[in-house]
């Protein structure tokens, strides 16, 4: 592991370059050691990107097929047939089919694309460029990392293909569906399928979030304290601190699901009458597993968010040629989050025979969030304010996933009240309360990030015409989408049923549904045109010309413009200052590597 | 060892260097330890709230009170035994690290194959009273040993036991695994070249980490 760290026993501090001295040694790279089998952090980034780009398209389709469900329950679609075979006899959705792709959907979105592709692509391109390191603690961890993600995801893509179907019993499992074969095809070999790539997920992120946790801390270059940490870097470190202490947690739920399931005990399971026929199950209990399942759960939502703050945070600050406001309130409301984040679980389980009192302090502590949330928003705005604001995409999307996040999150304080939550659980409201906040705001982030950096990523940009078109569609589709989901809810339509319309309460919806699937496939096209652009521009994008084409502090734009293995030619930057010195004495920006001068005005 | 740098007046935190003067593998060991300290928590949470709901539970000196060649009626005494040995073996390893300190590679490897050893003996005691139990007729969704009160018990207590144990009784099982590979190297005289013993450190924490578990363990399902 540290084949090359050459640390004696009465070493007092332990250079924090030493293990990468290698790496300057063997530059005889194969097509396999660079591209496949890569230890390159910038390269695992981006295999993390590509992998999640994959399974964002495929997880998207999934929602445009069962949209079609819903806006158009009675139409066929000859088409889906020829796609999906038996899934979609006669040109319709079959339930089964219906149930599976709502499943893999939420599965597919929540862990594949928003943790590993999210979390994993700018974790990994970042921490090292950011804090002044050659690469990760252990790159060779953070290989093994990418490819259990890689093997998660074959085991799940197979489970599309197995006869009984994938999961279907939402991206939750909660048992007894999960937990016995019986329950529906789904829960067949799909289940224990889903539950293989979990737990394979489960280690590379752990693999991970160790790696950056271990960066951060070990391999910061010289001057480079905490407090002059860009945000980005800190919302990495709290990300990968949830990970590693909530995965282990959802990992124990599925073992002992996992032991249900197979070998005949009773964790989950009690008192249970399946056809007719009682089970042999005694003493389990189902509210356990949501207990555990949820312990990971709502961090996993903070897992999701944060990377999006922390970018969005950085390109504002960026891109309005402003200093960051408030940046100690920012790092204080990342961990008030953080903490927060453990000690809400149960207001997921409201209403599974919680006791009310209990229910009570979730509620307090879950409405305490709104704190560092407001913090962060107030922040963000008068970030923005005044500022000299380049409208480059990056900052479109940044600015929208403002928006995103306080309208998704005032929607979080209704849902965060128990006794609202008696009427509002399981319908639409909630469906677009967490799609708009944690969906489609970290979404925003992510491109964000990836216009953004896309630059250091491939030494090209983006279009910036298609950048524009991606935005303006994404924005307004998001909310056509959402926002009418608020009203149905509101008015009772329940989650995860698969057809509206024979529902006397819930016909008067069918416009409604019909509109927002029609939306939704627009929006669905929209991200091909993003996927384009991006391949497009890999190879045929415009240049880029200089070193630090924003204008910005950070370390990552004192590379070359395609940087190696190993970041920097020569010694790595000493850091002078924080990451937010924009507009000051005169100057448009001052990188972190400038030494603070004689005449420096002392505030930043 | 830290007089230097505080003659020098560093600021740890102040970047170029490690905040805590660690290396980077072994900070990874102490955040993945923190990490198996929540699989951990998970499982005996999971039991504490099975525990709980239930009316009452077998009583462990009925349950465990057989010993190989002695018979029955000797509650604990065996558990005692691989508990004894497991903590013996967090000794020898302690003093592989001290040799490791002092670049002794035949110390390290003694003492080193001295915690194999008790790993290996833990492992054996474990699989004894795995068999044992299962020939009583306890296993995974069978449980034969009736409540404390008599009453008939459901399998929860057998689901818990071999589930829990058997998850500690894998991490005893990688970790005699790593320690043989740790050994080998040594022998080798890989960390000679290397100038230190850091691995032996690492897998050390790991090593009483995995002792620390089976206190828990023991005491949850052995003792209250």
């Amino acid at each position: 592991m540290s084949e090359t760290t050459h640390i004696h026993e009465h070493v007092t501090s332990v250079p924090h370059e030493a293990h990468h001295e290698v790496h300057h040694e063997h530059h005889h790279e194969t097509f396999l050691t660079k591209y496949v089998f890569s230890q390159d952090h910038k390269t695992i980034a981006k295999q993390f990107l590509i992998t999640g780009m994959f399974w964002a398209v495929l997880g998207g389709f999934f929602s445009v097929v069962f949209r079609l469900q819903l806006g158009f329950p009675d139409a066929k679609f000859p088409w889906l047939e020829d796609l999906l075979g038996e899934w979609a006899r006669g040109g319709q959705l079959q339930p089964e089919a219906y149930y599976a792709l709502v499943t893999m959907h939420g599965t597919v979105l929540v862990f594949f694309v928003l943790t590993a592709g999210l979390s994993g692509t700018f974790s990994n391109l970042l921490i090292p460029l950011q804090c002044g390191a050659r690469d990760m603690a252990s790159p060779f961890l953070n290989m093994l990392s990418y490819w259990f993600f890689f093997i998660a995801s074959i085991v799940m893509l197979s489970s599309l293909f197995v006869q009984t179907g994938p999961f279907s019993g939402g991206w939750t499992a909660y048992p007894p569906l999960s937990a016995l074969g019986q329950a529906s095809p789904g829960s067949k070999v799909g289940m224990d399928l889903w539950l293989v790539s979990m737990a394979l997920f489960v280690v590379s992120a752990l693999l991970g979030g160790l790696n950056y946790i271990a960066t951060v801390l070990n391999m910061r270059t010289k001057g480079m304290s905490m407090t002059r940490l860009p945000l980005t870097i800190w919302a990495f470190f709290f990300t990968a601190v949830l990970g590693v202490l909530s995965f282990p947690v959802l990992f124990s739920g599925f073992i002992l699901l996992i032991f249900d399931r197979h070998f005949g005990t009773s964790f989950y399971l009690s008192d249970i009458y399946i056809n007719g026929q009682a089970l042999p199950n005694e003493g389990g209990s189902a509210i356990l597993y949501q207990h555990l399942f949820w312990f990971l759960g709502h961090p996993e939502v903070y897992i999701i968010l944060l990377p999006a703050m922390g970018m969005v945070s950085e390109i504002l600050s960026v891109n309005s040629r402003k200093p960051i406001f408030g940046y100690m309130a920012m790092i204080g409301s990342l961990f008030a989050i953080t903490i927060l984040a453990f000690l809400v679980w149960a207001h997921h389980m409201f209403v599974t025979g919680l006791n009310p009192f209990l229910g009570a302090f979730f509620v307090l502590l879950t409405l305490l969030i709104a704190v560092p949330s407001a913090i962060k928003v107030f922040n963000w705005l008068t970030t923005i304010w005044r500022g000299n604001i380049r409208f480059t995409p990056a900052m479109m999307f940044a600015i929208g996933f403002v928006s995103l996040f306080i309208s998704g999150g005032l929607t979080g304080i209704f849902l965060g009240n128990s006794a609202l939550d008696i009427h509002l659980h399981d319908t639409y409201f909630v469906i677009a309360h967490f799609h708009i906040v944690m969906g489609v705001a970290s979404m925003f982030g992510m491109f964000a990030g990836i216009y953004h950096w896309y630059p250091k990523m491939y030494g090209r940009y983006l279009n910036n015409t298609l950048g524009y078109v991606h935005f303006w569609i994404t924005m307004v589709g998001a909310y056509l989408i959402f926002w009418p989901m608020h009203y149905t809810g509101l008015a009772g339509m329940p989650r995860r049923y698969y057809d509206y319309s024979i529902w006397e309460s819930f016909k008067r919806f069918t416009d409604i549904n019909q509109f927002i699937s029609i939306v939704a496939i627009i929006v669905f096209l929209t991200q091909i045109l993003f996927i384009f652009n991006f391949f497009y521009s890999i190879w045929k994008g415009r240049k880029v010309t200089t070193q630090n084409p924003w204008g910005a502090n950070t370390l990552e734009w004192t590379t070359p413009i395609n940087p190696g293995h190993g970041n920097w030619v020569g010694e790595i930057p000493e850091v002078h200052r924080w990451a937010y010195d924009y507009g000051k004495d005169g100057n448009e920006f001052i990188s972190q590597t400038t030494p603070v001068g004689e005449n420096e005005s002392k505030d930043h | 060892m830290a007089n230097a740098a505080a003659a020098a007046n560093t600021k740890w935190w102040s970047g170029g260097k490690s905040p805590f003067n660690l290396e980077y593998g072994k900070l990874m060991m102490w955040y993945f330890l923190m990490s198996d300290t929540f699989t951990f928590g998970a499982l005996l949470i999971t039991y504490g709230t099975v525990r709980m709901s239930s009316d009452s539970w077998p009583d462990p000196n009925h349950v465990f009170q057989s010993f190989p060649l002695l018979g029955s009626g000797l509650p604990l005494l065996f558990v005692s035994l691989m508990t004894f040995i497991l903590i013996v073996s967090s000794v020898t390893m302690v003093l592989a690290v001290h040799e490791g300190h002092h670049g002794n590679k035949k110390g390290v490897i003694k003492w080193m194959i001295w915690t194999i050893l008790g790993g290996l003996a833990f492992l054996s005691c474990q699989a004894w009273e795995w068999t044992h139990l299962h020939h009583e007729g306890a296993w995974w969704g069978s449980n034969p040993f009736p409540n404390a009160d008599g009453t008939v018990s459901k399998s929860n207590f057998s689901d818990l036991f071999f589930t829990i144990t058997g998850f500690h009784g894998f991490h005893v099982f990688s970790g005699v695994v790593i320690n043989i590979i740790v050994t080998i190297m040594a022998w080798k005289g890989v960390f000679e070249r290397r100038g230190h013993y850091l691995m032996i450190e690492k897998i050390g924490l790991y090593w009483h980490f995995v002792d620390l578990v089976w206190v828990f363990v023991f005491l949850f399902f052995y003792l209250v």
